[in-house]
């Protein structure tokens, strides 16, 4: 009995020899990409000498590391597909292995203008039906496409005159103006906010400095001014250029309103005061409106024109030949 | 939608289809290889790309006419076709004399090159050498790299990478496990990087485990890595980027012990235990003579007083 039982444990031992391989460091796996890492380093002896012993070691290398992968993916979850009968189907993890992507991750597009405008007002899609009662047919109808609502031309034989309009004019010209005016519309809006978007993807932020020939005096005195104060110290010790003017760093550390200490000119503080009573007391406004309006019309004669020069340096050359030919 | 956001519309469902697979996506598609001949190319560099193509299909393009370019000195004739076919892995076979067969094998991102790694191929033998019966056409391999110099030097990890990318075939969630038919082997010693592909055969072992006998099948080459052109660090950070939205949602309130058994938490409001549904047992059932016992002076009605 001993013997049966001694002969048995060896069959079932070379069974289980037969699958396992011996390696020094373990493989690394990533199932999902079916794949196998050997840090290993191979027999480089062996595999100098050309020939079919170099084949025969790398195969049975690559028997030893298909083995230990198989085992792996092997152990994994599996399922019988399409019923009994079916083959033994495993399922696999996701890739590990990070692969670098194709195209980068798409971007969400900026919204339209009416996107945003309905998401102020909280304007929600409504769903519409696809199909639409027809009257005059009696039936279901598509809302647009073949044999749609009321959209059949031989139905539309009568265009009405409306109240105010000109008796001669054709209706229906002025019908199908209208709508090649409408799709017009539509394509420059789409066309508008297709560009706000793309301007929007590729914005550079504005560099704070022209190109050379174009820079002005006080562009680059800031300039100069923000390149100072970028330093740890705030520009503390910064050296001046020979020209530069020396300014004290600032009292107040950048804040922009300071208020005088409490009690500090007295006779200042008295002055202010009479003078406010005065103010109060007098009959003669304060603000002269007239001066003020007229300083108001200045400021916007001054602006119209600065738009108007603008708009024509903008048109270019064509602009200023087409206005001159209008006229 | 990208392809309705573009100048001139497509006009045809065909055309926003074609659009919509070449747009970028959160999954993407599984990457095209293109297989071009430079102007120089001889017969052993004609019959590898005609085998890698074999191998492969369907997610390959195989040029037909040589095109005369030099990727590492020019790289937009490379872009323009990767553009135009919509490929994003490459592989330009040449030959001359400071540079015997040739291979440039390399990967695009978002139709720029990002690596390129030039490898000669010493000794090739082809698909049709070796008279052993083949495994269909498409079959997902599995890949194996064996040598430390893989994960030591930087290029060479590079060019695991680049190779895993290029014989990956497509992403599967599941698997037909009779069909592990094709293992590719890469080997890397002695500053060459061997090559292998092996047909498996699945013997029966005594265990659920098969063991596994390899036979020699498809191409193998002998390869030398040449000169390299690896994309800066950031660029390559960036193009493994991948967007928050791939990443798995982890499920809350569930949490496994060691056993394997699954816990779930489940969160309720507070109940008030008095008013507990339970199963009517006719037997606790209040009789009418003990309610008005324990009822005791209280009477419900009240005595009329005359």
């Amino acid at each position: 009995v001993e013997e049966v039982l001694a002969v048995a444990e060896e069959q079932e031992a070379e069974k289980r020899r037969s699958v396992t391989v011996e390696k020094e460091l373990e493989l690394e796996f990533d199932l999902g990409n079916l794949l196998a890492l050997d840090r290993n380093p191979p027999p480089a002896a062996g595999l100098r000498g050309a020939g079919p012993r170099r084949e025969a070691l790398l195969r049975a290398l690559a028997r030893d590391n298909t083995q230990l992968l198989v085992a792996r993916l092997w152990e994994l979850p599996a399922e019988r597909a399409g019923g009994a009968g079916g083959p033994l189907v495993a399922q696999l993890p996701e890739p590990a292995f990070r692969l670098p992507r194709e195209k980068p991750p798409p971007r969400p597009r900026p919204p339209t203008r009416w996107e945003q405008f309905a998401r102020l007002k909280g304007i929600r899609r409504r769903k519409r039906t696809s199909l639409v009662w027809d009257e005059q047919a009696k039936e279901w109808r598509r809302r647009w496409g073949y044999r749609r609502a009321g959209g059949d031309p031989a139905r539309a034989w009568l265009a009405e005159v409306p109240a105010g309009a000109d008796p001669e004019e054709d209706q229906f010209a002025r019908l199908r103006r209208e709508k090649r005016e409408r799709v017009a519309r539509n394509e420059l809006n789409r066309l508008r906010n297709l560009a706000r978007a793309h301007r929007a993807a590729t914005a550079v932020p504005a560099a704070p400095l022209h190109p050379t020939g174009h820079q002005s005096r006080e562009e680059l005195s800031h300039v100069a001014r923000v390149a100072r104060v970028s330093t740890a110290s705030l520009g503390r010790f910064q050296p001046r250029l020979p020209k530069e003017s020396a300014e004290p760093p600032s009292r107040s550390g950048g804040r922009k309103r300071r208020f005088e200490p409490l009690l500090g000119n007295l006779s200042a503080e008295r002055s202010r005061q009479l003078e406010l009573l005065r103010d109060m007391g007098s009959k003669k406004p304060v603000l002269d409106i007239t001066r003020a309006v007229n300083k108001q019309l200045r400021q916007e004669e001054a602006e119209a024109a600065a738009a108007k020069g603008k708009k024509q340096s903008q048109r270019g050359k064509r602009g200023r030949r087409q206005q001159r030919a209008g006229r | 939608m990208d392809a309705l956001d573009r100048v001139v519309k497509p006009k045809t469902k065909r055309a926003k289809r074609f659009l919509e697979k070449r747009e970028p996506k959160l999954k993407e598609n599984t990457k095209n290889a293109m297989l071009i001949k430079g102007g120089n190319a001889n017969l052993t560099v004609t019959e590898v790309l005609k085998d890698i193509y074999a191998v492969k299909k369907p997610f390959a393009v195989l040029y037909k006419k040589k095109n005369i370019t030099r990727p590492f000195e020019d790289q937009t004739s490379l872009e323009f076709f990767s553009k135009k076919s919509d490929c994003s892995l490459f592989l330009f076979g040449s030959h001359n004399k400071k540079r015997p067969n040739n291979l440039i094998i390399g990967r695009m991102f978002d139709y720029h090159v990002l690596d390129m790694i030039e490898l000669g191929v010493e000794k090739f033998v082809s698909l049709k050498d070796v008279k052993n019966s083949k495994c269909p056409e498409g079959t997902k391999p599995m890949l194996i790299f064996a040598g430390d110099v893989f994960d030591v030097n930087e290029e060479y990890r590079r060019l695991k990478s680049l190779l895993i990318d290029f014989f990956r075939g497509p992403s599967v969630p599941s698997i037909r496990l009779a069909g592990l038919e094709y293992v590719l082997h890469f080997t890397a010693v002695d500053g060459k990087i061997y090559m292998r592909s092996y047909k498996v055969l699945l013997k029966k072992s005594g265990c659920k485990i098969p063991r596994i006998e390899l036979e020699e099948m498809g191409p193998s080459l002998d390869l030398v890595m040449r000169r390299t052109h690896l994309a800066s660090d950031d660029l390559y950070k960036l193009s493994l980027k991948q967007p928050k939205a791939l990443k798995p949602k982890k499920k809350k309130n569930i949490s496994h012990d060691v056993f394997g058994t699954t816990y779930g938490r489940i969160h309720m409001q507070k109940q008030d235990l008095g008013k507990l549904q339970t199963r009517k047992m006719k037997g606790l059932k209040k009789r009418p003579a003990q309610k008005s016992a324990e009822d005791g002076g209280v009477s419900p009605k009240k005595s009329k007083s005359a």
